[in-house]
């Protein structure tokens, strides 16, 4: 396996192309459960753990509908595969690890119509990474998720005891923070992993 | 059966972007230019529609368990189908669009309609209801698409008017390029956001 690929992959993933602030994919889960530290965190850690294991199964559904030809079926099958995993992830959780289950609350079954999730699965194919790439694009991407949501958290509740006018007030306000926090996140526009010799 | 005050609803006082803050993602990545807004816009809209309609008509045989499952079946049945039109007949859109298009299906617009407003109204207000709030969406999309691209590159409706160039307003390296990149994207949409609570607050304040 080539080391010096992954590291791109995860690079990329994490900082180049961070799924929330330059693909804006995942929108909808940052911008509402950003307002508290502690539900941001849960939320990070079950999005990665979510998407790496889309990634891992969407892959092997992805070959399962090329095999019979029916490739056009990919949006259905993989929302269809996701929505059933994120409601075992939730059962498992609820048998196995409560204290886990009780802190993630409703934002589990909320990460079905995360469309970060979705995307990595569709993006998987679309870049054509193999097996380990795409479990590594879709953990890392997470991370990535979870780097951004915990920054914009903690600016949030800043932003609390802040005035801004009065008709920014609430959500605008927020839009433009997290859209300067795009802005020094595309700083990492040129950052490249070169192999080492 | 009021038209006219679902439009004003879907246009203004619902309006589902701005007011009811749904499907940020794709408003913000995908209006970089007319073309591409006006295409989403009307793929949501059509897909919005036909979803409405299905779901209002099956309301009364889905059990209420797995409703959520299957509204998501429905509606990524139509993103699918014009998902394929729009590769088969406008490939420069769905090129532009990309991993977009598939993505409606996790737009929180449809979802939201679907639940609120299909599951508990016949299928010509559900229709209805679907046109309107399509509309809305699309109104913002054009209206975002225009000033970013203005803003950004100096163009009026590129991919759509005088042969896919677009009209150019001033010189390109004059753009603020930050309104292309994915910034601007935050920005315009806070904004606009910004405005329409301005307005409200005016409206309900002259009362």
């Amino acid at each position: 396996m080539d080391l010096t690929n992954l590291l791109a992959i995860s690079l990329g993933a994490i900082l180049v192309n961070n799924f929330i602030l330059v693909q804006f994919l995942g929108i909808c889960p940052f911008m509402g459960v950003s307002k508290k530290m502690d539900t941001a965190v849960g939320m990070g850690f079950a999005v990665i753990f979510v998407m790496g294991i889309a990634s891992a199964f969407c892959y092997v559904v992805n070959l399962l509908l090329v095999y019979l030809d029916l490739e056009f079926m990919q949006t259905v099958a993989f929302i269809l595969v996701i929505a059933a995993l994120v409601q075992f992830v939730e059962m498992f959780l609820q048998k196995t690890l409560p204290s886990l289950y009780e802190a993630l609350g409703v934002y589990l079954p909320l990460i079905t119509t995360n469309c970060a999730v979705l995307g990595v699965a569709l993006l998987n194919v679309q870049e054509g990474y193999n097996f380990i790439e795409s479990v590594v694009y879709g953990v890392t991407g997470g991370i990535g998720f979870l780097v951004a949501i915990v920054l914009f958290a903690s600016i949030r509740e800043r932003l609390e005891f802040s005035h801004p006018p009065k008709c920014f007030e609430g959500f605008p306000i927020a839009l433009i923070t997290a859209g300067l926090m795009a802005l020094a996140f595309s700083g990492f526009s040129g950052l490249e992993v070169w192999p080492i010799q | 059966m009021n038209f006219k005050k679902q439009l004003k609803e879907g246009l203004l006082t619902q309006n589902p972007v701005l007011v009811q803050l749904l499907g940020m993602c794709s408003t913000m990545a995908i209006t970089t230019s007319l073309s591409n807004g006006l295409g989403m816009g009307v793929s949501v809209l059509i897909i919005l529609t036909l979803s409405n309609i299905i779901i209002s008509a099956l309301r009364k045989i889905i059990p209420d368990k797995i409703r959520i499952a299957a509204y998501v079946v429905v509606i990524a049945g139509f993103v699918t189908m014009v998902d394929l039109l729009l590769q088969a007949y406008l490939e420069d859109i769905a090129e532009s669009l990309g991993v977009f298009i598939p993505l409606i299906v996790v737009n929180c617009i449809i979802l939201a309609r679907a639940e609120s407003f299909a599951s508990k109204n016949g299928v010509l207000a559900s229709a209805v209801d679907g046109i309107t709030q399509g509309i809305g969406y699309t109104l913002v999309l054009v209206v975002m698409s225009v000033i970013r691209e203005f803003l950004g590159s100096g163009t009026f409706g590129s991919g759509v008017l005088n042969g896919g160039a677009g009209i150019r307003l001033f010189p390109e390296e004059y753009g603020a390029l930050m309104l292309i990149l994915p910034v601007g994207g935050f920005l315009t949409l806070g904004c606009l956001i910004a405005l329409m609570q301005w307005a409200m607050g005016k409206r309900k304040g002259g009362k």
